[in-house]
């Protein structure tokens, strides 16, 4: 009998040992997962807005939680890796106050209008995020959002003092650990095992999304002389890059570095079609009556005195025909002939010579901004109907990315990106071609287990509603990249996520 | 693209999932000892359920037994290419049954049952993997069983009688992978249908080939619960035309499958019994969960489940150790109704080998204490749910999952 009851106790006991059930090999189990050559016990990730997971136009904590150093580390967690801190933002509105007043806008969302057609629009709300509150750190996120290369090594960056006058970043006000810091400093004291670096986006970014309307500074080696939409000069990009690699290196750190991708992979470029103006036949002609004379008489004389080339003349010809038309606009890489207009021969009055000043159509080669879709085909005054920009006023420069101005922005990134690449060779860090990785989003898209990630504004999933900065789903997809290069260079073998698990844009009509 | 944001918003959402191979045999700890076998077995009122033809062959004139199960049930999920892994944290279901009998004369008795044949109770960790598939459900069914018994001599008899069901559901899961509020926080959907019942009926004959040989067979027909007027409930869905989900009601059908088994058990060496039940339980109709709702601006969740019919093989044995102890043991094979591409995270069920013990306790003429303990055992297994759509495309939810349950049982058997 005792042995009965001994039996019954000893199958219960195996019952209740075996009650979690257990796989012969389990995820969390060490070993599991390796990071290889690599020690990710302390990841820091250094960079600008992408890092910062900034998207929609905004920082906000959903965005943050979603950023790609975020998701690495996520993952890094079942190969070694540790905690992993982010300055996060106060709310999911998005914008920053100083001392109370709105210094950045709120976030977009796609609401739905009264037409019940989907758009973008900046989220109603109260901000509640005070640059003033400066967070107890240090994080292991150091992304900051506006950051140009040059910015990461500039003592004062952090400096709520300076953000007014725009010497100082309001991101990196809220998290550097003093007034004097340096970003690079702040992310080297933390002694990183690993890091992350991608900078040099917006030393070409803001030129672009001015469509040009900053310095090319190559040439000029002091970065203190720049404007905000300058292009950065590549030698200055090269030492301040140096530095920073050997900054994040220095205790013996492996990490990885990520280039720059293509201005022209980002909906911000490509989504407003060049020949947005639709005219009809009748309209066409007059417009060409209009411009028969810049045509045929101002540009011939203007080259017949020297004053422009030929191929500028052809280059500013306006000619408009039924269906879809390219739009007029001013390029300030023309030569400006106002003043000449309104000298003899020509005489004319002065705002026609303005108008005419730096004319042109835009060309199919040329990129117009998103931001132009909201001026393209508008009347600026109620009173003149005929005043329509593209039409009868030239949409202004700062609208369109010419030719002239691309090969600005992909010089600059090609010398950056052999920069880049060169010091991940000579330094054995990981390298990730962003370039060609978001190349390949824009042209065909990447499948993926439920569709195809695409550059579509809105629709293609990769782009948040600012067209510049990735969805949930893109930095997902910019953390698998960079797992993968990982993975390559240092023989490990961190699980990357399914990036069908990440939201893309968020729709919501403000309360 | 104000359509095909709702078409993507909608596709997403379009997999609501139910309970599968939720068919828990637990309706009798006597028959639970022994591998859930008893369809040619003569002991007590658990015949109620297991062969309602045998009651008439019991000696007792009154014979009532009741009891309950503790299921303490785990699933472990994982995910090896994204390191994704979750464990349920399932309440402790409990099934109950209630049998009684009463011999009206030699060649009639009559016979109640209530008890709980099928049920699922899951719950993963909010917002995990498999979350666009479910986050919990918990399924009850209660069938209500008169039954009357007689004999043609005393080597065949016949039994039956109609079943009435009640049962409920509740079950949330989030509407896709990636909806969400403006705050993050996943949009989701619980579906609750309370007090939908229907009818069955029940048949079963028993024949002694000898004094020591028994057979049994008893046919359990299909009940289809219609849940009418169910509601759903929707959270954290934004505030957009584009996500017109509202609290609404809802419809559909839920079938609790027929079952026929056949077996047989055999007296010998005086003190052993042996039992042999095979079970067949008629899957097939569980084609597809379908989900009406009544909002039209919500479209209808169609899940593809396409269960197919599965047997049970078990296996039983008793030894009449003393007047005071009797001891059991058995073991089943289950196989799995769930065909391979529709392994759904709510019921993960592969086969499995089941492995049972308990005992008897004699407490005087009258009172007995019956306790068994069962223990499912369901190998690692790699599986997929292959028929959740995105934008068209099927999302296959992927993993490696690995199950067990363990249940004691106590229960109380009196007779007159």
């Amino acid at each position: 009998m005792k042995n009965i009851f001994k039996y019954t106790f000893a199958l219960l006991a195996i019952g209740f040992v075996s009650c979690d059930p257990e796989f012969d090999s389990p995820v969390t189990d060490e070993g599991f997962y390796t990071s290889g050559s690599a020690d990710l016990s302390k990841y820091v990730s250094v960079g600008n807005s992408l890092t910062a997971g900034y998207a929609d136009g905004a920082l906000y904590i959903t965005g943050q939680e979603n950023s790609y150093p975020n998701i690495m580390a996520q993952q890094f967690s079942f190969a070694g890796g540790g905690e992993f801190t982010q300055p996060l933002m106060n709310d999911n509105v998005g914008g920053l106050l100083l001392g109370g007043a709105q210094i950045t806008e709120n976030r977009f969302v796609l609401a739905v209008g009264p037409d019940g057609s989907p758009s973008p629009v900046r989220l109603v709300g109260t901000p509640t995020t005070d640059i003033t509150n400066r967070l107890t750190g240090p994080f292991n996120n150091m992304g900051v959002p506006g950051a140009k290369s040059f910015h990461l090594v500039a003592p004062g960056y952090g400096n709520v003092a300076g953000v007014p006058t725009g010497a100082a970043n309001p991101y990196f006000a809220r998290f550097a650990s003093s007034e004097s810091a340096t970003v690079i400093g702040d992310a080297a004291s933390q002694n990183p095992t690993f890091f992350s670096l991608w900078i040099g986006n917006n030393d070409i970014l803001s030129y672009a999304t001015s469509g040009g309307a900053g310095v090319d500074q190559t040439g000029n080696f002091d970065p203190s002389t720049y404007g905000p939409n300058d292009i950065t000069d590549p030698n200055v990009f090269a030492s301040v890059y140096s530095q920073q690699v050997d900054a994040l290196t220095g205790a013996g750190a492996k990490g990885v570095l990520v280039n720059i991708p293509e201005v022209t992979s980002i909906p911000y470029f490509t989504t407003v079609p060049r020949n947005a103006i639709p005219l009809d036949a009748a309209t066409a002609a007059q417009l060409n009556a209009q411009f028969s004379a810049y045509n045929t008489q101002i540009l011939p004389g203007l080259v017949g005195v020297g004053i422009i080339t030929p191929e500028e003349a052809a280059l500013r010809m306006i000619n408009f025909s039924a269906g879809q038309n390219f739009p007029i606009m001013t390029d300030d890489d023309l030569t400006d002939v106002t003043a000449i207009l309104q000298g003899p021969p020509f005489s004319l009055p002065a705002p026609l010579a303005a108008l005419l000043g730096q004319l042109r159509q835009v060309k199919s080669d040329d990129l117009i901004v998103l931001t132009a879709s909201s001026v393209l085909g508008t009347t600026p005054d109620p009173s003149n109907p005929q005043g329509v920009i593209g039409v009868s006023i030239p949409l202004s420069d700062q609208y369109v990315l010419a030719v002239s101005e691309q090969a600005r922005v992909t010089a600059a990134s090609t010398a950056y990106n052999a920069t880049i690449q060169a010091l991940a060779g000579a330094k054995g860090l990981a390298y990730v071609d962003a370039k060609v990785a978001l190349a390949r989003v824009a042209n065909g898209g990447v499948a993926y287990d439920g569709g195809i990630l695409t550059s579509q504004f809105v629709t293609g999933g990769a782009f948040s509603l600012d067209g510049v900065h990735p969805t949930p789903r893109g930095y997902a997809y910019t953390a698998n990249l960079i797992i993968q290069a990982i993975n390559d260079t240092y023989d490990a073998t961190i699980p990357m996520v399914h990036i069908g698990n990440y939201a893309t844009i968020t729709v919501t009509n403000s309360p | 693209m104000k359509k095909v944001l709702l078409i993507a918003v909608f596709a997403l959402a379009s997999a609501v999932t139910y309970a599968g191979g939720y068919r828990v045999s637990l309706q009798g700890n006597k028959a639970l000892a022994m591998g859930h076998t008893g369809v040619a077995i003569v002991n007590s009122s658990e015949l109620v359920f297991f062969n309602p033809a045998g009651l008439v062959y019991l000696d007792d004139k009154f014979n009532i037994s009741a009891g309950a199960s503790g299921v303490f049930s785990n699933i472990a999920y994982q995910d090896t290419e994204s390191g994704a892994n979750a464990r349920t944290d399932s309440p402790v279901g409990t099934p109950l049954y209630l049998y009684a009998s009463y011999k009206a004369t030699d060649w009639l008795a009559f016979g109640l049952g209530v008890y709980t044949p099928y049920g699922s109770e899951v719950k993963y960790e909010d917002d995990w993997a498999g979350s666009h598939l479910v986050n919990n459900i918990d399924l009850k069914a209660i069938y209500i069983q008169p039954t009357v018994s007689f004999k043609v001599n005393d080597v065949i008899s016949f039994g039956g009688g109609p079943i009435y069901v009640t049962g409920s559901v509740n079950f949330n899961r989030n509407l896709n992978r990636t909806l969400t509020d403006l705050d993050g926080n996943r949009a989701n959907v619980t579906v609750d249908a309370t007090g939908v019942s229907n009818w069955g009926w029940v048949a079963s004959t028993m024949v002694n080939l000898t004094e020591d040989l028994h057979i049994g067979a008893t046919y359990r027909s299909e009940i289809i619960l219609d849940a009418e007027d169910g509601d759903a409930t929707f959270e954290n869905v934004p505030n957009s035309p584009l996500t017109p989900f509202e609290d609404t009601k809802i419809n559909a059908s839920l079938p609790l499958p027929a079952e026929m088994t056949v077996g047989m058990s055999y007296d010998f060496c005086e003190k052993w019994t042996f039992a042999f039940d095979f079970n067949r339980t008629f899957w097939d109709v569980y084609k597809s969960l379908d989900i009406d709702f009544a909002n039209p601006d919500i479209p209808d969740s169609k899940n593809a489940r396409n269960y197919k019919n599965a047997s049970i093989y078990r296996f039983g044995m008793q030894y009449d150790a003393t007047k005071m102890f009797t001891l059991r043991a058995g073991y089943y094979f289950d196989e799995s109704p769930v065909q391979s591409g529709y392994f759904a995270p709510e019921t993960p069920r592969n086969d499995s080998s089941n492995f049972t013990a308990g005992l008897t306790v004699n407490l005087g003429e009258h009172l007995q204490i019956d306790a068994s303990f069962l223990y499912s055992y369901f190998k690692e297994i790699d599986a997929s749910y292959n028929y959740y759509f995105e934008n068209g495309q099927s999302v296959p939810f992927k993993g490696t999952y690995k199950t067990n349950a363990f249940v004691p049982g106590l229960g109380l058997t009196y007779k007159l």
